[in-house]
């Protein structure tokens, strides 16, 4: 093969200033507008205004389990009943509620149809009612998420 | 001045290509975690955990975001106000959204509460809610991904 040593090196010199520029400006661009946001997630609350009262009873309809949460002096967590029936922790509420509605969460199943009213005391902190919904809503099992009861009010607020 | 003409400007080449290559890499690596979602949120709220908090899929129509601080008042499209003022915020919520067409229980109210704040005052901000005719309601959590 020829040899062609010293022509190579005519290259065409291309001025990157302008692109670095826009490049940089890109970077400071999304690194400015980057915004670490921690993953959320809702529970549904279903409370349309009078309708509890004035539903008829029908067949389909089952009684709603009462969870009582009661409040300690400083808004702390002070116990939870169940229907009337103290519950030591929120495992044991979970265990209660699969033991009342069973594994089975297909359309119109038990599950499916009933309703956790939560009756809760006025000075709890709000953290404690997230982790009875949660006891109630479902389970954590090999990862995947197996969802109990996913009706979910609240007692109407009573004022002293 | 003597004349310097062929044997000026000898500058050094630097090699470009590593730094665009990682300047690229940096771009990219920007735009994919950067985040377009509307979604308000606040530091002066700290939600609960929950490990059923997974995060929702898909947009929801017409939301409405209250958010309920530590010490009871509430934050409603970035101002502070007190949990008794939220009717009239509300009813001008439904006038516009009457104004488009759309019924009030179509809206959803997305309750952000501090975990440290009154269940008493969720309780509260969902009743004026109600009374106001919306109807749809989510509590917002934290996703815990731990244990």
């Amino acid at each position: 093969m020829a040899k062609r040593g010293s022509q190579l090196a005519d290259k065409i010199s291309i001025d990157m200033t302008p692109m670095i520029d826009v490049v940089f400006q890109l970077i400071s661009f999304f690194m400015f507008s980057l915004k670490v946001v921690a993953p959320e997630g809702d529970f549904d609350i279903r409370m349309p205004l009078g309708v509890a009262a004035a539903a008829a009873p029908d067949d389909q309809q089952v009684p709603p389990v009462r969870v009582k949460l009661s409040a300690g002096p400083g808004g702390e967590l002070a116990g939870i009943a169940m229907n009337g029936t103290p519950v030591a922790d929120f495992d044991e509420l979970r265990s209660r509620i699969i033991a009342l509605v069973g594994t089975d969460t297909g359309p119109n199943s038990l599950a499916d149809r009933a309703e956790v009213e939560l009756d809760c005391d006025q000075e709890l902190r709000y953290v404690n009612v997230v982790r009875a919904i949660t006891a109630v809503s479902g389970k954590i099992q090999d990862g995947q998420i197996v969802e109990l009861i996913k009706k979910i009010k609240f007692t109407p607020p009573k004022r002293g | 001045m003597a004349k310097r003409a062929s044997s000026g400007p000898s500058t050094t080449d630097i090699d470009m290509t590593p730094m665009i290559d990682m300047t690229f890499q940096l771009i990219t690596f920007f735009m994919f975690v950067m985040n377009f979602s509307e979604a308000e949120q606040d530091d002066r709220i700290q939600l609960p955990l929950s490990q059923l908090a997974k995060p929702v899929e898909g947009a929801m129509e017409t939301p409405i975001t209250l958010q309920l601080t530590q010490d009871g008042s509430v934050i409603y499209a970035g101002e502070l106000i007190s949990v008794r003022d939220i009717g009239g915020y509300l009813e001008r919520e439904k006038a516009v959204m009457l104004d488009a067409g759309k019924e009030p229980n179509s809206a959803t109210l997305i309750v952000r509460a501090d975990g440290r704040a009154k269940t008493g005052e969720v309780q509260d901000i969902i009743r004026i809610c109600q009374e106001k005719g919306f109807e749809r309601f989510v509590l917002r959590a934290q996703y815990d991904e731990g244990r």
